[in-house]
Order: C-alpha cells, then sequence, then structure tokens
C-alpha cells in the first residue's frame, strides 16, 4: 500500500492503494468512478479512456503508481452542474450510441481531440477515434456527433 | 400518425453519456467475493488428477471447485455440458477449476496453485471426419444426454448433436433433367461475437435456496429458467436481474456463467460471488459463432430456373451444443435462401469437435447459409452466361410460391424482389465498365467490381415463443411501462415507448421505461433475440394499451355520463365525441375518481398485455415442411468494391442496403441497426476468424489477433433504404429487423470480388493475404 495524490475532475485525493494496480482500477474500485468502462485491460479497446494531464490514454495501461500528481478527467467530468456538455448532447441527438458500452472511452477520447483541435476533418478525427472499438454503431453517428460539435455547435 | 416513424433519440442516452448506466461491472453487494476460473490449455484431454490443497490453503480463498465436486449440467436444448469439466475436457480454455476469494488477486493467486494432470487425447478438428463411422468421439456418452426430443435429432457415435432434414419433390430426377449442375463447397471459420463489455455475473444463493442472480444476459427469463432446471429449483426461488447490458450479439443469450458461480456462491454459505471473464476467457471458455463447411449441388435449365438444390451443411460446432443444434434446424428451414425451387434435399448437421463451442450469433445462421447461397447463385449465373440479378429476379419467392418448407408465400409477405431492384439499380450493378474505366483499372492494379445479394430471416424460436407488458399510471397520468425482453442498445424501448405515446395520445415524455428487467417484477418475455421484440413485445404493448384504454373510457363514462361508444382519448383526456369541451383528464381518473363529497369510485390502473407466436407448427422430422416463420424480413445489399491485385486489400467503395421492413418505427434507431450490422458482416468478410494451432490450441485471444473492424474500416459510403409491406399481425406493420443487415454481406464481397478480379474465392475471411494467394493460384 502507497500513498498517491492526485486530481480527477477538479477534486483533490489522495489514495491509499496497491502498488500493482492500474489506474483504472483505482478510478473503479477506490475512488468508485464506475464511468470509465474496461473492455479489455490491455490497451486494445479504448473503452477506458481518460483524459491524463490533457492526453486521453487508456486507464488499464497506466499504474495508478505513475498517476501520483496527474491531472485526470472522467466522464463523471464531462457533464457541468447537471447538464450535459454540447458533446454529450450531440452523441444523443446524432444517436451516436446502442448498448453505451464504449460511450464514456469514445467521449473522453473525442473530447482530448477537440480540445487540441476545434475543427478537425473528418480524416482526423478517424486517425484520432481508431483506438476506441464499438461494435454497435458501426462508427458513422460518432463520426457525425464529432463533427457537429466540430462544426459550431460548440 | 404522429410519434410511428420518428426518430425519437433513445430513451437511455443520458444515462449512457454521463456514465451513470450501471453495467454488471459496476455493481457491488455487501460481503462479495471475487471469482476466477482455472482454464484447459489442451483442446482435448482426459483430466486424471486435480490437486487444490495448495489453492485452499491461501488465506482468502472461500471456495475451490472442480468438476468432481457438486456439478450441474447445462444446455438449452441438449444437456451435454457440466459446469466445470468432468472427466475430460473438450475445448481449449474449458473451465477446470473455479476459486472464490476475498479480491480477484487472491483468487487468481489460487487459481495458479491449482494442479492438473492431464492426458492428452487426439483432437477432432474436421467436421467433415468427425462424422464418419469409427471417429474419435467428443462426447462418448451422448446417448445418455437429455434433449428436446422431436425437435432435434442427435445421432450419438457419429459426433452429431443435431440433423434436420428437408426434403421436397426428386432432386435425383430434377439434376438428371437439368441443363446445367453445378456443385462448390464453401469454408467459413468461426467468429467471436466481441461485445464491447464481457459476460459478467453476480450470484447470491442464499438461505433456504433463495437464489438472486445479477447478469449481463439478453435472456433473463431462460436464465432464470435453465438455471432453475439445473438445480431443480422453482421458479419462484431463482430471481435474475440484467442490469444495463454492453451488447451481446447473440452471445449473452442463454446460460452461460452463472450455474458455476452459483455453486461458489453456495459453497461460501450464500455470499454473493462476481465473476466477469477477462477478455482471452470472453475468446476461449464463453462461445462463439460455429464455423461451416457448406455442400451446395444446384441444377438449372437454360433460361436460368433453378429445378433442384442438394445441400449439406456441416456445422462446426465445437465441444458443446449450446445454441448449435437449433441454428443448424434455422439453417436448414432457410436452406436455399429466398427462392423458389422445387426439388430440394437440405441435410444440416451440428458436429461436435474439439473447437470452442458454438452459440447464436447475431443472424443465427443465415450469414453462414447465405454465403453459400448467395455465391452459388453468382457462380450458377457465370455458368449461364446470365446476369446475376436477372437469374435472381427469374427464381425468387414471390406471391403464389411455396418457401421449401411449405409456406405459402402472399402478397402480405414482403417483397424481396424490390430490395433487389433498388439496390441494383442504386449502385448500376448490371452496367459494364467503359473501356475508359477498364484501361484505368489495368494501368494501376486496382481492380473494380459490382455484386448484389439478396437475405431473409424469420425468427427461429419455439412455436410458444412469448412476450408480456405491463403498463401502469402514475398520479398525475404519466406512464411506466415494463416488460421481460432486454434492450441492450438496440433501441426496443424506445419504440415501446412510441407505440404507447400513440396508443394512449400522451406525449413520449411522459412516458417511461426502467432500464433492465428483473424476473421477479417484470413480465415474462421468453429471450431477446430472433429480432422478435418490436413484433411480439410490441404487439404484447399494444394489447396492454387497448386494455388501459378501456378502464380510461369506463372511469371516464362513469365521470362523464357517457357510454364508451361515446367517448374518445385526445390530448391526455378522455372527451365526448359529440362536444370535445366535455372532456376528464387522466390524471382525475388513474388513480380512481373522487367526488366533491369525497366519495372515490375506481382505483389505480394497471394494462396489461400478452402476446404468442401465432400459427407456427413443429416440423416433420423427414421431410421439414412445416410453418416455422412468425414474419420474413427480405432484405438485399449491392456493393462495389476495389481490389488491390498486388496487396490483394478489399476496398469496399460503395454499398447500398434495402430491407422490407414492414413498417418504420423509428428510423435513425433502424438506421443504427442496418449500419452497425453491416459493419459487423464487413469484419466477417474481411478480417474476423477464429485461428487455432495444429494442437487445437487457440490462437485468437485478444483484440489484437482478432480484428474487428474500427474507425478505420468504414465502407466509402451506404445508401440505405426501406420498402413497407406491412405485417398485418406486427405492430403498425412492423417486421423484425436486428440481424438482417449482417447477412449476406460476406456472399455479396466475395461476388463483388470475383467480378473485379474473376477469381472465385470459396473460403472467409477474405483479407489480403487469402486474396493475394488466390489471385495468385488462378494467375
Ligand atoms: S480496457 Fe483499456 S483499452 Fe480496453
Ligand atoms: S455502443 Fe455498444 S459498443 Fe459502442
Amino acid at each position: 500500500m502507497k500513498a498517491i495524490q492526485l486530481t480527477v475532475n477538479g477534486g483533490a485525493y489522495k489514495v491509499f492503494c496497491p502498488e500493482d494496480i492500474t489506474l483504472l482500477t483505482l478510478l473503479r474500485e477506490h475512488l468508485h468512478l464506475t464511468g470509465t468502462k474496461e473492455g479489455c485491460a490491455a490497451g486494445e479497446c479504448g473503452a477506458c479512456t481518460v483524459i491524463y494531464n490533457g492526453k486521453p490514454i487508456n486507464a488499464c495501461m497506466v499504474l495508478a503508481m505513475e498517476a501520483d500528481g496527474a491531472v485526470i478527467e472522467t466522464i463523471e467530468g464531462e457533464a457541468k452542474d447537471g447538464v450535459l456538455s454540447p458533446l454529450q448532447q450531440a452523441f444523443i441527438d446524432c444517436h451516436a450510441l446502442q448498448c453505451g458500452f464504449c460511450t464514456p472511452g469514445m467521449i473522453m477520447s473525442a473530447r482530448a481531440l477537440l480540445d487540441e483541435n476545434p475543427t478537425p476533418t473528418r480524416d482526423e478525427i478517424v486517425h484520432a477515434m481508431e483506438g476506441n472499438l464499438c461494435r454497435c454503431t458501426g462508427y458513422e453517428p460518432i463520426i457525425r456527433a464529432i463533427e457537429q460539435i466540430a462544426g459550431g455547435a460548440q | 400518425m404522429s410519434h410511428i416513424g420518428k426518430s425519437v433519440i433513445r430513451h437511455d442516452g443520458v444515462q449512457k453519456v454521463t456514465g451513470r448506466a450501471e453495467y454488471l461491472a459496476d455493481i457491488k453487494l455487501n460481503g462479495m467475493l471475487y471469482a476466477k476460473m482455472l482454464a484447459s490449455p489442451h483442446a482435448h484431454a482426459r483430466i486424471l488428477r486435480i490437486n487444490t490443497e495448495k489453492a485452499k490453503a491461501l488465506p482468502g480463498v472461500r471456495a475451490v471447485l472442480t468438476g468432481k465436486d457438486d456439478n450441474a449440467m447445462v444446455g438449452i436444448y441438449m444437456v451435454d455440458r457440466s459446469a466445470l469439466a468432468q472427466d475430460k475436457v473438450r475445448h481449449w480454455g474449458e473451465a477446470v477449476a473455479a476459486v472464490a476469494a476475498d479480491t480477484e488477486a487472491i483468487a487468481e493467486e489460487a487459481v495458479r496453485l491449482i494442479e492438473v494432470e492431464y492426458e492428452v487425447l487426439p483432437i477432432i478438428f474436421d467436421a467433415q471426419e468427425a462424422i464418419q463411422p469409427g471417429a474419435p468421439q467428443v462426447h462418448e456418452q451422448a446417448e445418455s444426454y437429455d434433449y428436446i426430443k422431436g425437435v432435434f435429432h442427435p445421432e450419438p457415435g457419429r459426433n452429431i448433436a443435431n440433423r434436420t432434414k428437408v426434403r421436397r419433390g426428386d432432386v435425383d430426377e430434377a439434376f438428371a433433367r437439368a441443363d446445367v449442375v453445378i456443385e462448390h463447397t464453401y469454408e467459413q471459420p468461426q467468429v467471436f461475437h466481441v461485445p464491447l463489455e464481457p459476460h459478467g455475473t453476480i450470484v447470491q444463493w442464499g438461505a433456504e435456496d433463495y437464489v438472486k442472480i445479477y447478469s449481463s444476459t439478453q435472456s433473463p427469463f431462460a436464465v432464470r429458467d435453465l438455471f432453475a432446471h439445473s438445480f431443480n429449483l422453482p421458479r419462484n426461488k431463482v430471481e435474475v436481474i440484467a442490469p444495463y447490458v454492453g451488447g451481446g450479439f447473440g452471445g449473452k443469450s442463454g446460460i452461460h456463467l452463472e450455474p458455476l458461480v452459483g455453486m461458489l456462491s453456495k459453497r461460501c454459505g450464500g455470499r454473493p460471488v462476481k465473476l466477469i471473464p477477462t477478455r482471452e476467457e470472453e475468446c476461449a471458455t464463453l462461445p462463439s459463432r460455429q464455423g461451416m463447411v457448406s455442400k451446395v449441388k444446384t441444377g438449372a435449365m437454360r433460361d436460368g430456373t433453378i429445378i433442384a438444390e442438394e445441400v449439406e451443411y456441416l456445422w462446426v460446432g465445437g465441444a458443446y451444443a449450446d445454441y448449435g443444434v437449433n441454428i443448424s434446424r434455422a439453417g436448414a428451414m432457410t436452406a436455399c435462401g429466398p427462392y423458389h425451387i422445387e426439388n430440394v434435399k437440405a441435410d444440416s448437421v451440428t458436429v461436435y469437435t474439439n473447437h470452442v463451442f458454438g452459440t447464436a450469433y447475431r443472424g443465427f445462421g443465415h450469414p453462414e447459409v447465405f454465403f453459400g447461397i448467395e455465391r452459388q447463385r453468382d457462380l450458377l449465373a457465370k455458368e449461364l452466361g446470365m446476369d446475376p440479378v436477372e437469374l435472381r429476379l427469374k427464381n425468387l419467392l414471390m406471391p403464389g410460391k411455396e418457401t421449401i418448407t411449405g409456406e405459402l408465400i402472399t402478397e402480405n409477405t414482403g417483397r424481396v424482389d424490390q430490395c433487389l431492384k433498388v439496390v441494383a439499380e442504386k449502385l448500376k450493378v448490371s452496367e459494364d465498365y467503359t473501356a475508359a474505366e477498364r484501361a484505368e483499372m489495368e494501368k494501376t492494379g486496382k481492380y473494380r467490381g459490382k455484386a448484389a445479394a439478396v437475405l431473409q430471416k424469420s425468427p427461429a424460436m419455439p412455436t410458444w415463443s412469448a412476450s408480456s407488458a405491463i403498463i401502469h399510471m402514475n398520479e398525475d397520468g404519466t406512464v411506466h411501462i415494463t416488460v421481460g425482453g432486454v434492450d441492450f442498445g438496440q433501441g426496443t424501448y424506445t419504440v415501446l415507448q412510441q407505440i404507447a405515446s400513440e396508443r394512449l395520445h400522451i406525449p413520449i415524455e411522459k412516458i417511461s421505461m426502467a432500464p433492465g428487467v428483473n424476473t421477479d417484477m417484470s413480465p415474462y418475455d421468453w429471450q431477446t433475440v430472433a429480432s422478435r421484440m418490436t413484433v411480439l413485445c410490441g404487439n404484447a404493448l399494444c394489447d396492454a394499451c387497448d386494455d388501459l384504454e378501456a378502464q380510461l373510457l369506463e372511469m371516464g363514462g362513469v365521470v362523464l355520463r357517457a357510454g364508451k361508444h361515446e367517448l374518445g382519448l385526445a390530448d391526455e383526456h378522455v372527451y365526448v365525441k359529440q362536444n370535445p369541451h366535455q372532456r376528464v383528464s387522466y390524471a382525475q381518473i388513474c388513480m380512481g375518481y373522487t367526488y366533491e363529497n369525497g366519495n372515490a369510485v375506481g382505483g389505480p390502473m394497471i394494462g396489461r398485455g400478452k402476446c404468442i407466436a401465432q400459427g407456427l407448427t413443429n416440423i416433420d422430422p423427414e421431410t421439414g415442411q412445416g410453418k416455422t416463420a412468425l414474419d420474413w424480413t427480405y432484405g438485399a445489399h449491392a456493393v462495389e468494391v476495389e481490389v488491390d491485385v498486388r496487396t490483394g486489400d478489399v476496398e469496399v467503395l460503395h454499398m447500398a442496403s434495402c430491407m422490407d421492413v414492414g413498417r418504420v418505427m423509428n428510423e435513425a434507431m433502424l438506421n443504427g441497426q442496418v449500419v452497425g450490422g453491416v459493419l459487423q458482416g464487413l469484419g466477417t468478410t474481411l478480417s474476423e476468424a477464429v485461428y487455432y494451432d495444429a494442437e487445437g490450441n487457440l490462437l485468437t485471444r485478444n483484440l489484437t489477433d482478432y480484428k474487428i473492424p474500427t474507425f478505420k474500416d468504414l465502407p466509402g459510403n451506404l445508401d440505405v433504404s426501406y420498402i413497407e409491406t406491412p405485417q398485418l399481425d406486427g405492430p403498425y406493420g412492423a417486421r423484425g429487423v436486428g440481424e438482417h443487415p449482417l447477412i449476406s454481406i460476406t456472399a455479396v464481397i466475395a461476388n463483388a470480388v470475383a467480378n473485379a478480379t474473376g477469381t472465385e474465392i470459396y473460403e472467409l475471411p477474405l483479407s489480403a493475404d487469402k486474396v493475394r494467394a488466390a489471385l495468385r493460384q488462378t494467375k
């Protein structure tokens, strides 16, 4: 057990946790932020995507200990004051989700992309989102949702 | 109509985009233990000895189980599998032992401490060899298994879990007089479902045998039924809760890990035990789609009329029957596609092998059957020098014709010919490329080709498959719907809300549905499979709405002092037709009506509704004749591909899909099913395949080796359209459609590759290396 400190969705946390757990386990099991999903635990599906010091990462591939001092954003921080972000609303309006299991990771990847490049092209969207798998939607509506924001809904 | 057909947004969107939707993995119970399984490292081996002493001695371990302990036999149609392997293992990855411990880490360590001694047995991997007399048996004691007699036809001693036959006319006589006869063999590997959320379950086997099961399942009532059956428990002592489910595609129907976890919980004095397989276990321990070898022999006249077809479908069922036996049955019913053929002989056989076992997968055998059948149509057209679209149109099922199982097609059945014409026209499938285009292809080495293919499917389900619905009103006249089917993303619940809104004249935002199903509280539904929810559950809800409407009219009549026939419903009110200003709101009467002096009459209003499949029959065991289709949904795809003959890469440039859905209920949701289904089909076609080494060890154990389509794999464009031939007994004319878009994708792409390159490929997937190799061979 070791103590680490980190900032998650703007809140400061000090956590005692085993040294061998991943950031994903830390978020889900220790901070009870279960919005971030585990689809493979091997960096292959993107369901666990969070924003880590401004960059999208697979939380299953980072050790919790490495996250000491990090600033992290998860899906739970995306809606503010009980109001959906435009990106979340666009996912709903564009029918960009079905089972919803990939959705938190998709939204975090899209959020990181849009923060860095507010007007991505379709190719840039495809490139940035490639690591996020979805088995339900066929991706097209997800691209449309992101394009809608890139087109100015922000 | 104001609500039907509209692209109403999904009811659970907010929960899902905020991360608040609770899936199985997100549930924690007090005192919960964590389970891990030990998987077999062999495809076929006798278990000589298992030593669990070290595992049991590890602090924090609460139970260790092997097949020697109390074990449960499971199987939805053929009871041939035990929750933990007994005596021998039959596929790589089969669960041999399981542990429940205080933490996942302890459970993992304990599993590593279990020692198993195996005697490796020869593997049975080739379906054609497996059915030969004298072949080693996957199940030596097959004749002792319990199964649904009269419906399935196992052949013990031949590795055959089921054979379903269709016999019509006289194929031998017809082949003798046919102008051309062609015969081909097609092969398809197993594929994985890959729901983003793995399976998972929590079971609490409480005192007095009250069992509570949380499960990521498409079929909560089937889990209850099969669990209760396995342990001989009354249904009212087993409660199954399905929370949000992260995709299933057929893989989460039936029963899976629940019996094993139930036994662990019982061993641990009733503490809840949670098991979520790893992605590797999801691949190896949980079932896949069956592989298939199909032999198709077709006889036709010069003018293109198909007069005979003989097929043999060998389904690579893997180690256990599971849904496989019913898939071979469904495959027989649809054996020749939506064509009118007078002389048919079909044998559809589920073969036990030492592969990971097969189960239901979106399309339930149809995608596999249609690969061979729709390839065969193009090959026949080539042989006859005919346009393949024209050849199909000549033979398609039309009103007045009969299916191969003797079902009469009527004007109300749906129009496959129109679907085909629409897509063929959209992509100009029958038009040749110009000389200039051809010259360009020669120059670049990238050859384009086009093709079209048709599809059909009806639900494959028991004749008595039923649904029910409850709709109750709240104090303010808002309503709540409860059903027993699961919405795991396909959007059924949103469509149900639209139906209730339409029926009861209530705005859709006043109609709610709780996520998930609880068998103790939700009304019965057979299973969420077979594209049956909109039709059967939709009809049950219509029935419930009618019941509620009758209550509203009755109570409204009391208050308004009018007879039922004088009243109507509009705008959340019961009103007098002749004098519409005389009205009473739902809110005033739905909990009973209170007069000024305080007297009250009536009471809370609850509508109940039910629906059972109408008119289905068992089939004749010798000829396969009978009525098994509740509703047919037809469709067609057309595609233009570009094949890089140097690399073997197949790029999908354009696609058009058209489905006869009866009635579009929610266009955006429907598009979601089509676009998602087509892409899943492209995965099956171009990249997905389960691979093993020569010893039967599974090689594809993760999402790097097993590739599903990503954002990069979208077709250039996909044009989706619908035809609406109403299903007269479907809600508002709707037909099922969830599985259909995936059917025939493999065939249409392979046909287009042949059209582009002249090379015929009979095996999936059409990965670049395979295509390249095939191109080399034909050069
Ligand atoms: S769970 Fe982290 S990438 Fe799949
Ligand atoms: S919505 Fe189901 S995996 Fe993306």
